[in-house]
């Protein structure tokens, strides 16, 4: 073990890598907690026409595997004249913005659930007040009802954003530099597989453990646990 | 109707492939699973600190990662132990090393499922076993298990639900699963849109198939026992 050589060149690689990893995760959840919002308020409606929609973007992006997913945007599209024509191929031909439109729309429809589950979880009683109170169906549903269930769904999205995080894993395959593929660069040129894999672990493994200490704190800011009805 | 070029008996047996690694592997990820729950709830510190470690560690690493490091990892050490038995050329295929990360995978999260299951018991159950004479092995298979069975199952239902996408993993490591059979397809027909959504069609279908197979499983363990309904 050249441990000279590995200071010098592949520990910055893989620092590298997993700050390309953050950066994907980070904005894919963020982007996502976006997009979920309105699919989250869509998909718990009580008219079925408004359910239909979101239901089945969950249903999709939630029944098939990242990877899939991944590869019908960054190889798929491209099967389509008009698609290479538009000005999105500007876009779409980049694994970067690729990556980052698969794990968006992925995590949306997983935080979508997560929206609904919590939005449902929102005591009867306390939506009634606000309606008894004169509030309109919107204000309450922008003062009650969200604020409450942003609570309520907090130690979910947190799992959540570490899910994210292990499954951006794939993005890789694209040709990205993220630890994965970082990982992958080096084994190629030590031939050292199992010491590599083992380092690109601790990098995840640290990356977690410091995003639950992170959702530790602001659950204990926001005090989630005070809130949850028991 | 979509034209496949010929390569439809080719997803169709990338499918069986994919249902042969995830039965496969949640059959030894349920044995896992026990063993780490066993782990867990057990009176000894060594136990349960083996246990936590399991699902820590496990739980904090990638999919892709356990499937690469079982397929391209283990070289040096199979070739160790097939040094040992007088075959030098020991290698995991890629069938043995995708059960083998699948499993362990599924095994780390059903342990938290079994220990919660295991939890839920009374311990008076345990005693009465005693009581009438039973041994502890019988006692597990007798009493505890059946009960455990039908408590775990959603939970496991769930699980293996998310092991059916992760089996995609495993094209990563050239198996012959329909993911990899889509990639084959569209690679030769430069098609890569409507290979990719047929994949995506026959996840979705498994996905349909297996949540149908667990509504009866559950149904079965459940028999006898009332349920809450709100």
């Amino acid at each position: 073990m050249n441990w000279e050589l590995f200071f010098d060149k592949w520990l910055p690689k893989m620092l590298d890598g997993a700050g390309v990893t953050l950066e994907l995760l980070a904005i894919a959840v963020v982007a996502g907690l976006i997009l979920a919002i309105p699919l989250g308020i869509a998909r718990s409606s009580s008219k079925p026409w408004v359910r239909a929609l979101p239901y089945s973007y969950i249903f999709f992006f939630r029944g098939t595997p990242l990877l899939l997913q991944l590869f019908l945007v960054y190889y798929g599209l491209s099967q389509f004249e008009a698609v290479r024509q538009s000005w999105a191929w500007n876009y779409l031909r980049d694994p970067y913005w690729c990556a980052l439109i698969t794990m968006t729309m992925h995590t949306a429809a997983y935080i979508a659930e997560i929206l609904r589950g919590a939005i449902q979880a929102v005591p009867t009683g306390e939506v009634e007040a606000a309606r008894a109170l004169g509030m309109s169906r919107s204000k309450a549903l922008l003062y009650i009802i969200l604020p409450r269930a942003a609570r309520i769904a907090l130690p979910a999205y947190s799992n959540e954003v570490i899910l994210m995080l292990k499954a951006s894993a794939v993005v890789y395959t694209v040709t990205l530099f993220d630890i994965m593929g970082q990982t992958r660069t080096i084994i190629a040129r030590t031939y050292q597989a199992e010491l590599y894999f083992f380092i690109a672990g601790l990098f995840y493994l640290a990356i977690t453990l410091v995003l639950t200490q992170i959702f530790r704190f602001i659950e204990h800011k926001l005090r989630v646990d005070m809130l949850q009805g028991r | 109707m979509i034209d496949l070029q010929g390569f439809g008996p080719a997803l169709l047996s990338g499918t069986w492939m994919t249902v042969q690694l995830s039965l496969a592997s949640v059959a030894l990820g349920l044995v896992f699973g026990l063993l780490g729950a066993a782990g867990k709830t057990s009176d000894n510190a060594f136990a349960r600190l083996l246990g936590g470690s399991y699902t820590t560690i496990v739980r904090g690493v990638p999919e892709t990662l356990w499937v690469l490091m079982a397929y391209f990892g283990t070289v040096s050490a199979m070739n160790f132990i097939g040094g040992l038995v007088g075959h030098d050329d020991f290698a995991l295929s890629p069938f043995a090393a995708g059960v083998l990360a699948l499993a362990l995978c599924f095994g780390a999260y059903a342990t938290e499922v079994f220990r919660g299951a295991l939890l839920s018991i009374p311990k008076g159950h345990r005693e009465a076993g005693l009581a009438v004479g039973l041994s502890r092995p019988r006692i597990f298979w007798r009493i505890i298990l059946p009960q455990v069975w039908r408590i775990a199952l959603p939970g496991l239902g769930n699980l293996y639900l998310i092991l059916l996408k992760d089996t995609a993993l495993v094209s990563l490591i050239t198996l012959d699963e329909i993911m990899r059979k889509a990639q084959i397809a569209s690679n030769a027909t430069k098609e890569p849109f409507t290979f990719y959504m047929s994949a995506a069609f026959i996840y979705l279908s498994l996905t349909v198939l297996v949540m149908v197979a667990l509504h009866f499983m559950e149904k079965r363990a459940a028999q006898g026992f009332a349920r809450n309904e709100l």
